[in-house]
């Protein structure tokens, strides 16, 4: 059993390791979120860039979730700033607090959020079909969709259950058509070109309308409000760092229409970097010079590879750490195993990605919700495996060591946990395999490793990105794999 | 200095296994318990190291009754020798003989200067100190296994069907080696078999069981003579007439 020590020992100078490259002193850092589509993530990637620009350290957040990811994020502090849009604040956020166009700044101040904006265009939401179909049909505004039962409809996830979404949508215009999908907005493009979806709903602003040749359907009963786009931030700010809000403000009515979808098509028509399109913006309207610089492949591979060992290692030796435990008390007693076994068995069959959503209302987002995720989708392998090995020891070996006159707890260290060795090593190795890739969901909540090139990927519709994250996760289950499959023969006694 | 059983009654579920059993193992003699499978000769050895406990009656060990307080102290005063050995197969042989000394907190002189006594009482080759038990032939697991039960000098020697697996001409040496071993260390032995041979190479007293009870008990020559129940005659007839198949051969 020296020989654990020694990898457990190995093991936690890694995390020392990687404790202090990825997590820089926290005090002066300013975090900025956005949500998880193009245009926010621009957004976001201006305001970072212009705090940058006075020598401030901003750790950016992108593409976190949806609207109440962020705004909980925001209300929490685990994010200071983020950009919204004034129809999503009233009707989504407030909706209860009667917010509208001209209170809206003195009731965010009510919860000590700050506002800066408009920054000059509306991306309302809207809906649109493919312009053959709607000549075709005869469809020109929204009304019209009633006439035809059976369109297929393919809303964004977040637009199905916004109060100012689906449900208001159908209610106002009186909407027959009950085939209704909740989808990625970004796959939803691809759905209304592939054919297999008829109407979508879209951002005013979105590059994509140009592109795919789309109509937007007029909304003739004015039921979407206006999503002028704002900046939010923590009123603390105003205290703490006076100046970067001063150099936000510059952004108020500073970014017409025209220039907002331009930059959502450089992005997503012409694959350029949201970070490249924001630094260009800050120089051609302000003169600014950002800092930015391109990110390389290898840089990005190195920061993503950080962020996922990180999550894998620590979710993975927490698990190892209690489980083994776990497995073992199962193993004694047999009640007590009966509830364990369940209760761990019951998390393993909660789908991954609901379980890293439940964690943000318990511990909110970014890393430690990922990584608390992970560990208990981590520990039934191990557990299994722990009382499944013990139970596997041929009594006679028990009994002669009982019988011998060892002490209970001596025979648990030195005979049945090593003769158990082998069982335990492959459950750790089945729970590092599946933590490797469940990691990767991570991103979603802002967690980082190789998620996030897939999740860009997906939003800019980049195999290329897609692959930047799949690849190496997939390498580094095999790693993952081939390194246990060593370790084994350390680990596991000889004679065995 | 002897293990004794007054009136001991052990039920599993709805089978006995031992009725109403009195016995006294006396000191320093070679008893051997025989009968048929299911007879309860192996329950009785698990009852004396404390594997299983009685329903009702008295067992004592050096005159104590084995409770959960003492049986530490008493197992060690107990070796304890089961079929296959029972050795622990990550250990080495030489792991796994001083284990216990090395947990009672024997130094290492002391520990080698018995093990290598426990070497050349058993015939035990020492260039297999090293080896795992799954690299040891069945006879050598057993002469392990026994040095095992030897280390700390127990007072009391069980024995389970030591011999039970093993291919006839180890066994016929490991045979005559523990016979020699018993006959020098004068401990108080307890040797479980089915096999009538084995039973009256090695005893000083046989104990012939049949369901949970004795049969009858003493030398064979008293079996044979006057036997106290028809079962004894069958169970000698039955493996003496095993012998004259085999010889006809």
């Amino acid at each position: 059993m020296k020989i654990n020590f020694k990898f457990f020992g190995i093991l936690i100078f890694v995390f020392f390791f990687l404790d202090i490259v990825s997590f820089p002193q926290e005090e002066t850092l300013i975090k900025v979120g956005s949500k998880k589509f193009t245009e926010n993530v621009i957004l976001g990637e201006i305001i970072t860039q212009l705090i940058t620009s006075q020598d401030q350290k901003v750790d950016y957040i992108k593409e976190l979730g949806g609207t109440r990811i962020l705004w909980n994020a925001l209300l929490n502090g685990e994010i200071d700033i983020y950009p919204d849009y004034t129809g999503t604040i009233i009707k989504e956020i407030l909706v209860n607090k009667n917010a509208n166009k001209n209170n809206l700044k003195d009731k965010l101040a009510e919860l000590n959020i700050g506002m800066i904006g408009p920054l000059c265009f509306n991306n309302t939401y809207a809906i649109g079909m493919k312009k053959e179909l709607a000549e075709k049909l005869g469809i020109e505004e929204i009304s019209n969709l009633k006439n035809h039962p059976s369109l297929t409809l393919g809303f964004t996830n977040e637009f199905m259950d916004r109060t100012d979404g689906w449900r208001g949508l159908q209610r106002t215009y009186q909407l027959p058509q009950t085939n209704v999908t909740g989808l990625d907005h970004d796959l939803a493009y691809k759905g209304l070109a592939s054919g297999s979806i008829d109407v979508i709903d879209l951002y005013s602003t979105d590059a994509e309308i140009e592109y795919y040749n789309l109509k937007v359907l007029k909304d003739d009963l004015h039921y979407f409000p206006d999503y002028k786009s704002v900046i939010l931030y923590r009123k603390e700010l105003e205290k703490t760092h006076p100046g970067i809000i001063k150099r936000l403000q510059i952004l108020e009515n500073s970014i017409p229409e025209e220039t907002m979808i331009k930059m959502n098509s450089e992005v997503k028509i012409n694959k350029k970097p949201e970070s490249f399109v924001a630094a260009n913006f800050l120089k051609n309207k302000f003169s600014i010079q950002s800092s930015y610089q391109a990110s390389t492949f290898l840089s990005r591979l190195w920061h993503n590879t950080k962020e996922h060992l990180f999550l894998v290692l620590i979710s993975l030796t927490a698990a190892i750490l209690i489980s083994i435990p776990l497995g073992t008390i199962a193993f004694k007693y047999k009640k007590m195993g009966k509830i364990i076994l369940g209760v761990t068995g019951i998390i393993q069959t909660i789908p991954s990605l609901a379980l890293l959503v439940f964690m943000i209302p318990l511990l909110g987002i970014g890393t430690y919700p990922a990584i608390s995720a992970l560990f208990l989708y981590s520990l039934l392998p191990i557990v299994r495996n722990t009382h499944s090995g013990l139970g596997d020891i041929p009594n006679n070996i028990r009994e002669s060591a009982i019988v011998l006159g060892l002490s209970p707890s001596f025979i648990l260290k030195k005979i049945e946990l090593p003769l158990a060795s082998r069982s335990i090593l492959a459950g750790i190795k089945t729970s590092a395999v599946i933590n490797v890739g469940t990691a990767t969901l991570g991103a979603l909540i802002g967690a980082g490793g190789y998620g996030q090139p897939i999740l860009t990927g997906i939003r800019l519709d980049d195999i290329t990105l897609i692959l930047e994250g799949a690849v190496p996760a997939a390498l580094l289950a095999l790693l993952v794999q081939w390194i246990f499959d060593l370790s084994e023969k350390l680990i596991i006694p000889k004679g065995l | 200095m002897s293990i004794s059983f007054q009136k001991v009654t052990k039920s599993f579920d709805d089978t006995v296994a031992l009725k109403n059993f009195s016995f006294e193992f006396k000191k320093g003699q070679t008893s051997v318990l025989i009968g048929s499978s299911g007879c309860g000769k192996s329950t009785l050895l698990r009852l004396v190291v404390g594997l299983i406990k009685h329903d009702s009656g008295t067992i004592l060990i050096d005159n104590q009754a084995p409770v959960k307080s003492n049986l530490p102290f008493l197992r060690k005063k107990i070796g304890y020798v089961i079929q296959e050995g029972g050795l622990f197969p990550h250990l080495t042989t030489k792991e796994n003989v001083s284990l216990m000394a090395g947990y009672t907190g024997w130094d290492e002189k002391k520990t080698n200067d018995r093990m290598n006594e426990l070497i050349r009482l058993t015939k035990f080759r020492e260039d297999l100190l090293d080896r795992y038990p799954s690299e040891l032939s069945g006879g050598q697991r057993q002469r392990v296994s026994l040095m095992r039960a030897l280390m700390l000098e127990p007072e009391f020697l069980l024995l389970d069907e030591p011999l039970g697996s093993l291919d006839p001409l180890i066994r016929y040496d490991l045979q005559e080696d523990l016979k020699d071993i018993f006959e020098r260390l004068g401990k108080t032995v307890i040797l479980v078999t089915h096999d009538l041979h084995e039973a009256v190479f090695f005893a000083d007293e046989i104990i012939l069981m049949r369901e949970g009870t004795i049969v009858q008990k003493g030398d064979i020559n008293e079996f044979l003579k006057s036997p106290s129940d028809p079962f004894v005659t069958k169970f000698i007839n039955a493996q003496r007439s095993e012998i004259n198949f085999s010889n006809e051969n």
